[in-house]
């Protein structure tokens, strides 16, 4: 451990070079779409890091992630529409407009993302097991509905961003440039909770997901740990919807539904609960699996449950299990 | 007299029309080991769940270290200096007992405060943790899952953990139970050397070890306190002999 490069760090290692790889290779071969099917890999991935720190390592299974990844996508949205309409979002008591800059973009995110996560946390977090499942997945469909009925934001149909919101250097709009940037974040979110879950906070988070009472017993309140775990999972994963609006232009009600927050879980627990990489192998199984299984059959989603149950049945270390072996913990 | 370093007074709590703990007062001395013996189903760990804050009391006032702790929750409680173990085992599993006992320190230190910097690599911290398991006897353990530790190894974790705070006043809820001979004499050796650290509030059903180690002793019957005083007195009491202790005292 002290000295060479475990199993799981070579697997992770691997990864993350494929996963830069295969868009470098793509360009160089004019094949547009695989720099895009690499991108959409690292947003997801970078939203499944954002629930697997709720979930795998704090034990809160969320059902309700895809109100963060969705609240991200609007905000990115709703930026650009204003941007390019040259209008306000906000007139009174003081002016907001709109901003097609990503780092605007991404602070009005994180702020957002976090005030909403705080709330729902706040309230979800005194519920435990079955309940917690289901009152973050009411608070995600009020806001899916709340997405619906906002005819300024295109309701039902959602909202088309036209110019790509723009980074201060580098061109966001070629998909190389922007899919380093989704690639780069993916990185500083594995990076970032690597580091948390090492840390003292680490390690009272995944106290509270083994045995709250010992936490307590040992006088830290499990509450605010859980609390600040939720909220900094849901600013991950709000940063990638944020993206995931960018890539492809547009942003709906469907980033809200319970299907993407489902479809978030799957990366998480395709990949292996609680291991660090497992969002990145669980969606890059997961994009693979849709389109290239759902290229020859509509029933991919079929494959995809079998895969799903196989890893629940017999790995339940999801991929990264199966390809690095059993978690050790300290 | 030194001031109690908890105090009980009048505490009752009922599940529904059974009375688990009805009005009792208790003192615990500093220096001092207050056992708290009576038939299963007493009320003891009902007891104990109160002073700790799991259950909050129907009636009754705590007072822990002089200061009303009623209202305080559990890590409140255990933050002002009061220590416990569990009758059934509550450790954080997946973590190694060197894992436990780091987290403990922590706990002690700044809880959960520190987002950014290795807890494993904190020497400082392992060597502490290293220390605390040598007083139980666990240190050639240290690196071992808890959920591969023997039953009785994992109750002598559950004593780390506790000491690990550096309590004023110890909840033990059975501390005994299941290990055995040899392991229950070698703790009751190590709990008599404790109590210059730490009040200790000793639940306890191994009548040899209890009597071996209170200074006081108090029997809890249907949730009432029938007898309270030395062990001498406790032993001859007939009212005591009769509601519990029977012809094995
Ligand atoms: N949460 C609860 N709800 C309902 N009844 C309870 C609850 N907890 C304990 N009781 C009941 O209260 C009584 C006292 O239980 P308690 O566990 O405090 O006894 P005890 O003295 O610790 O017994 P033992 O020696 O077996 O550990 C028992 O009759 C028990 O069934
Ligand atoms: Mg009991």
């Amino acid at each position: 451990m002290t000295n060479g490069l475990s199993r799981e760090q070579v697997v992770n290692g691997s990864l993350l070079a494929l996963l830069l790889a295969a868009p470098l290779i793509a360009a160089a071969l004019d094949e547009p779409f695989y720099v895009s099917l690499a991108t959409r890999v690292a947003i997801l991935a970078l939203a499944g890091v954002g629930l697997n720190l709720a979930l795998g390592y704090g034990g809160m299974v969320s059902f309700g992630h895809a109100a963060f990844f969705g609240l991200g996508g609007y905000v990115a949205g709703i930026a650009a529409f204003h941007a390019f309409e040259e209008s306000a979002f906000l007139t009174w008591p003081f002016t907001i407009g709109g901003s097609d800059q990503l780092l605007v973009v991404w602070t009005v995110t994180a702020l957002v993302v976090a005030l909403v996560a705080l709330a729902i946390g706040a309230v979800s977090l005194r519920t435990s097991g079955v309940y917690f499942i289901m009152i973050t997945l009411a608070f995600a469909q009020m806001i899916y509905y709340l997405a619906i009925s906002l005819p300024t934001y295109g309701g039902e149909d959602g909202l088309s961003i036209y110019l790509r919101n723009q980074l201060p250097m580098g061109d966001s709009a070629e998909p190389l440039t922007f899919f380093f940037v989704c690639y780069g974040l993916l990185l500083l979110a594995l990076f970032v909770s690597a580091r948390l879950v090492a840390s003292r906070f680490g390690a009272a988070l995944q106290c509270a997901r083994m045995n709250e009472v010992r936490l307590a017993t040992l006088g830290i309140a499990p509450f605010p740990v859980k609390l600040t775990a939720f909220v900094l999972s849901a600013v991950i994963t709000g940063i990638a919807g944020a993206l995931f609006a960018d890539l492809n232009g547009f942003v709906g009600p469907s980033m809200l539904s319970w299907h993407r927050s489902g479809e978030i879980m799957i990366f998480v627990i395709l990949g292996g609960v609680g291991r660090l990489f497992g969002p990145l192998a669980g969606a890059a199984l997961f994009i693979l699996l849709e389109s290239f299984v759902g290229g020859f059959t509509d029933r991919w989603q079929l494959i995809l449950g079998a895969v799903l149950l196989a890893v629940v049945l017999f790995a339940r270390g999801g991929l990264i299990g199966l390809l690095a072996g059993k978690l050790r913990h300290g | 007299m030194a001031e109690p370093l908890l105090e009980l007074n009048g505490l009752s709590k009922s599940f529904g029309a059974l009375k688990a703990c009805d009005g009792v007062d208790l003192t615990l001395l500093p220096g001092e080991i207050h056992a708290l013996i009576g038939p299963n189903g007493a009320g003891k760990s009902t007891l104990i769940a109160q002073v700790a804050g799991w259950l909050r009391p129907d009636a009754g006032a705590i007072s822990l270290l002089g200061q009303p702790a009623v209202h305080l929750s559990v890590a409140a409680r255990a933050r002002r200096g009061l220590g416990r173990t569990f009758q059934i085992s509550s450790l954080a599993s997946e973590f190694s007992a060197l894992g436990n006992v780091r987290l403990a320190l922590q706990a002690r230190e700044r809880g959960a405060f520190g987002f950014w910097s290795p807890v494993r690599k904190d020497r400082r911290l392992r060597e502490e943790a290293l220390a605390v398991l040598a007083r139980v006897g666990l240190e050639e353990r240290a690196e071992v899952p808890v959920t591969t530790l023997s039953h009785g190894e994992r109750r002598l974790l559950e004593v780390a953990l506790a000491l690990a705070l550096r309590p004023k006043l110890l909840l033990l809820d059975e501390p005994m139970a299941g290990l055995g001979p040899e392991g229950t004499r070698a703790l009751t050796a190590f709990l008599r050397t404790l109590k210059a650290e730490a009040g200790i509030l000793l639940v306890e059903h191994d009548m040899d070890a209890v009597f071996a180690l209170a200074d006081r002793i108090s029997v809890l019957v249907y949730g009432r306190i029938i007898a309270s005083g030395p062990p001498e007195e406790i032993r001859r009491s007939a009212a005591v002999r009769e509601a519990y202790l029977g012809d094995a005292a």
